[in-house]
């Protein structure tokens, strides 16, 4: 994943400027933001930037592209309307706020482990088609079950909590709310790529057939790495239905299944900023696609651009940023040759096996 | 543990006997109690035939996503795209010369052209890319989708049954005995009869072609070892953009088909999409008789699960997937 960490005794303190400079103008920014782009952009991006970060922790570092993160998601969603209260008066069991979003983000983890165990018995390409069937089977599921999921109406008025003499649906508390999960996460896997779990991880995408042969259990990193991603996209989940007020099959259809990939890729699978930087791009361009082009093709803007990186730019806007900054800086490139030479190994965990 | 010739006969003996109570089923009338448990017998053999040839058409979309994949270890996720773009065409050029047939041609034909652009455009840049390649597919069905609800708007298109395979045909099969003991039996639409048909001429026709043809020679050496059938003087090329062809050309095929039997409408293409992964999944990716054999427990499992507990059918094809995968992961017929 990072080939090469950066030197980070250059700068002082440690720190890189530029990473402090985000981390100040992500804290300032609902002091001069609107409430429109505080909610609706700033908390939207976050959310959906950590629903991507468990698909980029899964595909980088595990080499499992799976598909059903936003499945997984959705189920936390689904568990807080259905465990707590919701205003439809199908279920709605009316637990405490508390218990409903422990019991929602454990309950989105334990499907995303089951996911796990069908989908890392096969490798590769296979895990793409398994999750997406599970994705896609899933929505067909909530759409005809009205019992549990209250069919093709789903369910509305979850709200969340007051606390602090805060309602933490307000635009400014749901920002920091968002902003502190999404920062938790991001430094989570972060660290966590270079603990012993996070690096057998990368070891089993790399070669799982090594790995194996070296003693170390590749099928239990692979379902541990599924329990994480859901955690994280569990939680994202639990603030996607905070977010919305509301929860319907739409929210796991295949339009947001793919959506969630789109953003994973056009950000860039290499580090975990990659996801938050697709979610930005993402939300700017549903926003605001209405100005250059018709509503109604939003659709087809977003398949050009994902094409288009897929096609042209591989690694995401990541790997474009880095390309121009390797321009820029002609002086240290030589010192970032072992960086690129690191470069073309993003291939599912088969490839290299197959030959 | 047993010897694996016990197993085997065992297990032959257990098809011999389902093969037989579902005979039974099918012929005799059927007694109260078993009415009292399963409700009646037209239901069960309704659902029986709408089960097979909706699994008929399944394998007509999924034997060209296995037929590419083999060969290419291309996933095509925009093959549900192909067969609604498939099933649009048709309906148009149907329309338009009033021929159910020249529709279905061109369709094929269309659909068949477009997968050639698709090897030879893209597929043919970033050979060996299994995962870039899928992307793209998933990038291409966004559009897809998107331009043709732009074309053709969210209506539902309904095909005119060809002439001659019009209305329902009396099967020998008698649902209950009327108290006057007259016999009463139970009909069935001749179209979907025909697409059972259909999808068996063209099963045994693809098994023909890879079996007995030269070509079907290259491909099936091109699934065994790509790079030493290159090597051999075969232009692998010509043989790829020759598959992706028919395997693009039957998803359209099954289009206007499939859009004859049911309907064609937005969200279609992720519909068969589904059906054509769990299809493959279940019978093992690149083989022919496995998308067979998958697609008829699917359309089954749908079927029987729509008719019996409708809302919890789709889990029943879902358990199927995931038992299969627990038992064997590559496939009833799949090979790795």
């Amino acid at each position: 994943m990072f080939g090469i960490e950066r030197n980070s005794s250059r700068y002082p303190l440690g720190i890189n400027p530029a990473v402090l400079l985000a981390a100040v103008f992500l804290i300032a920014y609902p002091l001069f933001a609107s409430d429109f782009f505080t909610f609706q952009i700033g908390a939207y991006s976050l959310i959906l930037g950590t629903i991507a970060l468990s698909l980029t922790m899964l595909a980088g570092y595990g080499g499992m592209v799976s598909l059903a993160q936003m499945t997984v998601a959705g189920f936390a969603a689904y568990l807080m309307a259905i465990l707590g209260t919701n205003s439809v008066g199908v279920m709605g069991l009316g637990w405490p706020w508390w218990l409903t979003v422990v019991i929602a983000i454990l309950g989105a983890a334990l499907l995303s482990t089951f996911i796990g165990a069908i989908a890392a018995r096969t490798e590769g390409i296979y895990t793409i088609m398994i999750t997406l069937a599970i994705a896609v089977a899933f929505f067909y599921f909530v759409r005809q079950n009205y019992q549990i999921f209250n069919g093709f109406t789903g369910f509305a008025g979850i709200k969340p909590p007051t606390l602090f003499g805060l309602y933490w649906r307000d635009p400014t508390p749901f920002y920091y709310l968002a902003l502190a999960i999404a920062a938790f996460f991001f430094l989570a896997v972060r660290y966590g790529a270079r603990s012993t779990f996070g690096l057998g991880l990368q070891a089993v995408r790399d070669n799982p057939r090594r790995v194996r042969a070296l003693g170390i259990n590749v099928f239990l990193h692979r379902i541990v790495a599924y329990f994480y991603a859901g955690i994280i996209a569990g939680t994202a989940g639990v603030l996607l239905v905070w977010f919305n007020g509301r929860v319907s099959p739409g929210i796991v259809g295949v339009d947001m299944v793919i959506d969630i990939l789109v953003i994973a890729v056009v950000g860039g699978m290499r580090a975990p900023i990659g996801p938050f930087l697709g979610a930005i791009a993402f939300v700017l361009l549903e926003n605001f696609a209405i100005d250059l082009i018709d509503r109604e093709r939003f659709n087809t803007v977003i398949g050009l651009a994902f094409l288009l990186v897929v096609l042209f730019s591989p690694d995401g806007l990541l790997g474009l940023w880095r390309r121009i900054e390797s321009k820029i800086r002609l002086p240290r490139a030589s010192a970032r040759l072992g960086v690129r030479a690191n470069r073309g190994d993003w291939h599912p965990a088969g490839s290299s096996e197959r030959m | 543990m047993r010897k694996p010739m016990q197993r085997r006969t065992i297990l032959i003996l257990g098809i011999v006997l389902f093969a037989a109570a579902l005979l039974w089923l099918v012929f005799a009338v059927w007694p109260d109690w078993l009415i009292d448990a399963i409700g009646r017998k037209k239901t069960f053999v309704n659902t029986l035939l709408n089960g097979i040839t909706l699994g008929g058409l399944y394998f007509l979309v999924a034997s060209g996503f296995t037929l590419v994949f083999g060969l290419m270890r291309n996933v095509n996720l925009a093959h549900g795209s192909m067969y609604l773009l498939g099933g649009y065409i048709g309906y148009e050029v149907a329309e338009a010369t009033g021929s159910w047939f020249f529709g279905l041609a061109v369709a094929f034909l269309a659909i068949a052209v477009s997968g050639i652009l698709l090897q030879v455009a893209i597929f043919r840049r970033m050979e060996g890319d299994e995962l870039r390649q899928t992307l793209v597919t998933i990038g291409i069905s966004i559009i897809a989708a998107d331009l043709m609800l732009a074309t053709w708007t969210g209506t539902t298109y309904q095909f005119d049954t060809p002439d001659g395979l019009y209305g329902a045909i009396v099967l020998p099969v008698i649902s209950v005995v009327k108290s006057s003991g007259a016999p009463v039996f139970i009909k069935y639409p001749m179209y979907r009869l025909t697409v059972l048909g259909v999808a068996v001429v063209v099963g045994i026709g693809l098994w023909l072609f890879l079996n007995r043809t030269r070509i079907g020679m290259m491909i099936r050496a091109g699934v065994n070892d790509r790079e030493m059938l290159a090597a051999s003087g075969v232009n692998v090329h010509f043989v790829f953009a020759l598959v992706f062809a028919i395997g693009a050309g039957l998803a359209g095929f099954a289009g206007v088909v499939g859009g004859t039997a049911l309907s064609i409408a937005p969200g279609e293409d992720i519909r068969y999409l589904l059906a054509s992964l769990v299809v493959v999944i279940v019978g093992g990716l690149g083989s022919v008789s496995g998308a067979a054999i998958g697609a008829l427990l699917i359309g089954l499992a749908e079927q029987f699960g729509l008719a019996y507990f409708p809302t919890y059918g789709v889990v029943l094809t879902f358990l199927i997937m995931v038992g299969v995968l627990a038992i064997r992961p590559q496939g009833i017929m799949g090979t790795r």
